[in-house]
């Protein structure tokens, strides 16, 4: 079964992090996602900008464009990985183990109803710019 | 992060907020400032072995509020202490009420806090002390060492500059629209004072100056979540973003300043250069051009040149145009000669800037400028004049260095030419 890790916390706090305290949380990151990506469970993995760079589409008739996230809560979804786990207490392993290595904040474990790979390639951080 | 580090941050980002509200209850801001202190000291005790509060600022404003209370009570010994262990347990029945009471008022209280350190009385350098100390929560000891002062002259700035806000008067009701958005220019132009305060260091206290320019940015960023459709504060925090991207590349490993020109540009962040393009379209969208639109708008052109020989220099000078016709000013008038300069040859440049000398004639950009057209001109003889002017005029040595390494391009530029 795939699930999704969507990973929720304060962006306040997750963007005042100096270079440094954000490098360390990634590299611990990184040997999970090691771990994960060498058992074959790993899959799409995304990091978001804050939530003020959001712009959102309200389907409405007609559609409205407005400012900012579709909601504001305390904490932000910031991010999101697929992983592929026999059940959800393995997919609840994995989370914990993530939230070692990342402490604060939430994530949500959402089941995959569909799953559609995409064509794009990886691409360093920004490098559409 | 440690448990310890994760309570820092969380009352960090907190501060704000809860200094905000607790300003609006107690309208004094020693008394704000003593309740969160307090609040924070008790969520040191309590939050490591209760785990963190769902909402941290609601918490704080809480526990601030009512240790401050206790506080009143204490002094005029009429109410018996409560234990310790109850004011300090207020979280799980408390909170929604505290969200309650704020939610709506959040966004005023931190632009308040925000507005009462811009106060017009206030030089430049003490807003953006007050803004540090305040809002941002910086020690003294930090704000003294960004600003090359000791520890006691920032003591002192910080005291007197509070001093003058407490005998003006604060206003406390909500603001009315325009009120509010006059508040809110009135803070954009404090986060950018404290962002070039930063910025404009040189390389000596580059450390300590960085975490200036990076507060501005959070402070920028906290500012665009409480007011998402301004255009203008998504401009400004774009504006500090493709600014802020480039740093890593300003200097050279003597701490003299690398021009633009001739930074490595795969030293430039792409995270803060693509979040600030993303601010630029989304600020686009609103068609409500403002300076600092415009302004981020020509950072962008640079942050998306790959060389600089592929920088858009037509479009910086009309953006430059737009600029000059919103905020009519001889340094932009300036900028925009350097950028016409570029895009249609030295001439123009040279005689966009002639009605300048009286207005710039104290600016050693203005003669650094002036020397680097004459000199494309072949003028070398008054390019020298001007170069000799500018490095009169430098404020600072690597104001000095920066002419003396235009001089030697040019002129090595100018030999080559003479060569073919």
């Amino acid at each position: 079964m795939l699930y999704a890790l969507l990973c929720y916390n304060s962006e306040e706090m997750v963007f005042s992090w100096t270079k440094e305290e954000d490098d360390a949380v990634m590299a611990k990151l990184a040997v999970v996602h090691g771990k994960l990506a060498a058992a074959k469970k790993l899959g799409p993995t995304l990091r978001l900008m804050p939530t003020t760079a959001a712009t959102t589409l309200r389907k409405s008739d007609p559609p409205m464009v407005i400012d900012g996230p579709f909601a504001e809560t305390k904490e932000q979804l910031l991010g999101f990985y697929i992983v592929d786990c026999a059940d959800l207490d393995e997919a609840l392993g994995v989370a914990r183990e993530l939230g070692e290595a990342n402490p604060g904040g939430a994530y949500e474990i959402r089941p995959l109803r569909v799953f559609l790979p995409g064509t794009l390639e990886a691409e360093p951080a920004g490098a559409s710019a | 992060m440690t448990d310890l580090a994760w309570i820092d941050a969380a009352l960090t980002s907190a501060r704000p907020q809860a200094i905000g509200a607790l300003l609006r209850y107690f309208r004094d801001l020693d008394t704000a400032e003593e309740a969160y202190q307090e609040a924070c000291l008790r969520a040191l005790r309590n939050w490591p072995q209760k785990g963190p509060p769902r909402d941290p600022a609601a918490w704080l404003i809480m526990v601030g509020r009512n240790a401050a209370l206790d506080g009143v009570r204490r002094k005029s010994k009429q109410t018996e202490l409560p234990p310790e262990d109850v004011i300090s347990d207020v979280d799980d029945v408390e909170t929604p009420m505290a969200e309650r009471l704020d939610g709506a008022h959040y966004r005023d209280d931190i632009l308040r806090l925000m507005f009462i350190c811009c106060h017009p009385e206030l030089p430049a350098t003490q807003q953006i002390a007050l803004a540090l100390r305040i809002v941002s929560g910086l020690s003294v000891k930090q704000i003294a060492k960004a600003f090359l002062v000791s520890e006691a002259a920032m003591e002192q700035r910080i005291t007197r500059a509070k001093g003058r806000i407490a005998k003006a008067e604060v206003p406390f009701e909500a603001p009315g629209a325009v009120e509010r958005s006059e508040r809110i220019a009135a803070v954009a132009a404090m986060v950018y004072l404290v962002f070039n305060e930063g910025y404009s260091a040189g390389a000596e206290a580059a450390d300590a100056r960085a975490r200036l320019s990076e507060e501005a940015i959070r402070l920028a960023r906290l500012l665009l979540k409480l007011f998402q459709t301004e255009p203008e504060i998504m401009g400004l925090t774009a504006l500090l973003l493709l600014q802020h991207a480039r740093v890593a590349a300003r200097f050279d490993a003597a701490g003299a300043a690398v021009l633009l020109e001739d930074q490595d540009r795969s030293l430039w962040n792409r995270d803060m250069i693509g979040e600030g393009l993303a601010l630029i379209d989304k600020a686009m969208r609103h068609r409500r051009p403002g300076p600092y639109q415009i302004q981020a708008a020509i950072a962008a052109l640079h942050a998306r040149a790959p060389r600089p020989e592929d920088t858009d220099w037509a479009q910086i000078e009309a953006l430059y145009v737009g600029l000059e016709r919103l905020t009519p000013s001889p340094v932009i008038t300036l900028n925009r000669a350097v950028a016409a300069s570029k895009a249609r040859g030295p001439a123009e440049a040279l005689a966009m800037i002639e009605p300048l000398a009286d207005a710039l004639g104290g600016y050693f950009y203005f003669f650094g400028a002036k020397g680097a057209f004459l000199l494309q001109l072949g003028r070398d003889a008054e390019a020298r004049q001007a170069f000799d002017r500018a490095i009169a005029l430098a404020n600072t040595a690597a104001e000095a260095a920066h002419i003396r390494g235009q001089i030697d391009r040019l002129t090595a530029d100018a030999r080559a030419r003479a060569a073919r």
